[in-house]
């Protein structure tokens, strides 16, 4: 019971995971960009939330009502006063300048915040569970596992059925006829860095409703929201699900094999996966 | 009108004639030099090579690793491990961990040459990270809280402390020389003319005939084992190790991107200028902390967008200088009468 209980834990564990790469697939998918500060984006909106929740005394997810239009409005100035600039067929500078952006907002919420780790209080969703045929899951991971299939959904809804999903498939196709349609490509790049970074936001809040956070996390989590895009297939939003939730269960199982060996075990299976599948367990089927 | 083609100009010869005297120098610096400053500069000189050597992935081979903490921390650990328990001498011990590194570095680089630009980069990213994990599990090298060179390996350099500073020393400045002249001659050779057409356009050297995984996995493996080499160098300095010390991603990869970035990516003189103005930052506003990384990421993104070329890209499009003659030149003699 205990291997099937570290299974399900693992599969909601994974939903966090989806919710840190889906920003990073959709920018990745509109205009080829891989932000390294993605990570530290997580965690600067964790640090929002919190100053949020302890400045205004509000529960931490009313604080996404400020904290998304807050994350969003940062990606879209970031996007178009900086990132834009460096979009091209050199990878080189966005590589470059995302990284030089990661070291910035770390060091800066250090200075800001100390290297004290924090965490944020959601009262007693924290500790609520549900027992089911000998099985007991927490609240918080489940309604996780649940936001994070709903922010998937939307993302899939607004890609491929809206008129803004369209301008981002147009752009991502080929930019140049887009802009000849009448499409502002800088815009259009800016709001995707929005939406990502409202994804993002909810990400950094059920982050720090979770465990405690201090300013160096960023780097793993960006490593886990990789991993999962990878094992999924790029492109693919579901597939980074399904990713999100073998890297997962993959941690909690290594984790119950040994403690030590939770991280690694997640890193052997994105690996793993790597060797036998270099294009992702499910590949967007190019068309 | 007569014309010739050559690499080598004025300045160049010039500036080897002043880094041989310097080099001189530099060399007898245990005679001169105090205690604090030697350390300094060995500390220059092992940034210096670990520069050269992400400078010869990103902006030649274009592999852009975020990773190469992975090599270090290995590098490191093997001198602790191969002194340790083999009973080997330091100095051969850092050499076959050089060779180590290479052997792992195959296998490695099979995995993550399947990840394409910037997914590369984190999945170099992720090795490191495994490899930071791997050596915390090894007990018997202190696992997470890492573990101090035995005194009688340390003492096995020499018997005197001023004699170790000043062989820690020399190894560090004896590394450097020792990179760059490899780079620039293997930049010199067809091998290197080979991956300079990679970097100007992948789909032209393809059609000439070069093998591009091929080429691009001989610079990895090379540049592994030196990495590594130098990151044995490194904790010969620092007498400790620990996991996180070893796979520090601030320590050794962030901080010689910015090098690189500062310097002049794709040149072999931008990480040397880059190196002398990370130091001279470093030790100017190192007081400030945090702040002061805050200013280095602000100051790289900046050249990144506005100079791309570094400072040393800046200098040489108003002089024509080349200090590392690399590129050919034609150059026209006077005119011949009649001609």
């Amino acid at each position: 019971m205990d291997w099937v209980s570290a299974v399900v834990q693992g599969t909601l564990l994974g939903g966090l995971y989806a919710l840190f790469a889906a920003g990073l697939s959709l920018i990745f998918g509109v205009m080829r960009l891989v932000n390294i500060a993605h990570g530290d984006l997580i965690v600067l909106a964790a640090y929002l939330g919190l100053s949020t929740t302890v400045m205004l005394g509000v529960h931490p997810f009313v604080a996404l009502l400020i904290v998304m239009p807050a994350m969003a409005g940062i990606g879209y100035c970031l996007q178009r006063g900086v990132l834009n600039q460096t979009l091209g067929d050199d990878i080189l500078p966005p590589l470059l300048v995302t990284f030089g952006l990661s070291v910035i907002i770390q060091n800066a919420l250090l200075e800001g915040y100390s290297a004290d780790p924090q965490k944020m209080s959601a009262g007693t969703l924290e500790t609520a569970s549900i027992s089911a045929g000998g099985l007991t899951v927490g609240v918080l991971p489940l309604l996780t596992f649940a936001i994070a299939v709903a922010v998937i959904a939307g993302l899939q809804f607004m890609f491929y059925r809206t008129a803004m999903g369209r301008a981002f498939r147009a752009v991502s196709d080929n930019s140049d006829i887009a802009q000849l349609m009448g499409l502002n490509k800088a815009h259009v790049f800016g709001v995707a860095m929005a939406i990502a970074l409202a994804v993002t936001a909810i990400a950094g809040i059920l982050l720090g409703v979770r465990t405690s956070f201090d300013p160096s996390v960023g780097g793993a989590r960006l490593i886990f929201g990789f991993e999962a895009v990878i094992i999924g297939g790029l492109g693919n939003l579901w597939g980074t699900l399904a990713g999100g939730v073998i890297l997962g269960v993959a941690q909690t199982l290594g984790a119950k094999v040994d403690p030590g060996w939770q991280l690694l075990a997640g890193h052997i299976a994105f690996l793993i996966v790597l060797a036998v599948r270099p294009n992702g367990l499910f590949p967007r089927v190019s068309h | 009108m007569s014309t010739r083609i050559a690499r080598s100009t004025p300045g160049a010869r010039a500036a080897m004639v002043i880094a041989a005297l310097g080099l001189i120098v530099l060399a007898a610096a245990p005679w001169w030099a105090g205690r604090a400053d030697m350390r300094l500069l060995g500390e220059i000189y092992l940034y210096l090579s670990l520069a050269v050597l992400w400078n010869l992935m990103a902006g030649y081979a274009g592999l852009v690793s975020v990773g190469q903490q992975a090599y270090v921390g290995f590098g490191g650990y093997m001198l602790f491990a191969l002194t340790m328990f083999a009973g080997l001498h330091p100095i051969l011990a850092i050499l076959l961990g050089g060779v180590l590194a290479a052997a792992i570095s195959v296998p490695i680089a099979a995995l993550i040459f399947r990840l394409k630009g910037a997914y590369f980069a984190i999945g170099t990213w992720v090795m490191a990270e495994v490899f930071r994990l791997s050596f915390a599990q090894a007990s018997s090298l202190g696992g997470g809280s890492g573990s101090s060179l035995p005194v009688d390996v340390v003492r096995s350099l020499a018997d005197s402390r001023s004699g170790r500073e000043a062989l820690s020393y020399w190894l560090a400045l004896g590394a450097a020389v020792t990179v760059m002249a490899c780079v620039y001659l293997f930049l010199r050779s067809r091998r290197g003319l080979a991956l300079t057409a990679i970097r100007d356009s992948e789909v032209a050297a393809a059609g000439l005939g070069i093998n591009i995984w091929r080429t691009k996995l001989e610079v990895y493996v090379v540049t592994s084992a030196f990495t590594a080499i130098i990151g044995g160098l490194i904790f010969l300095q620092k007498l400790r190790i620990s996991p996180d010390a070893a796979f520090s991603v601030n320590d050794w990869t962030a901080f010689v991107i910015f090098i690189v970035v500062i310097g002049g990516i794709g040149t072999l003189e931008g990480p040397i200028i880059g190196t002398i103005l990370f130091f001279l930052l470093r030790e100017t506003l190192a007081d400030l902390g945090t702040i002061y990384l805050i200013v280095l990421g602000l100051v790289a993104i900046v050249i990144m967008l506005k100079a791309p070329k570094g400072v040393w890209g800046l200098i040489r499009s108003r002089f024509d200088l080349e200090l590392f003659p690399l590129s050919y030149r034609v150059r026209t003699d006077a005119p011949d009468k009649g001609a």
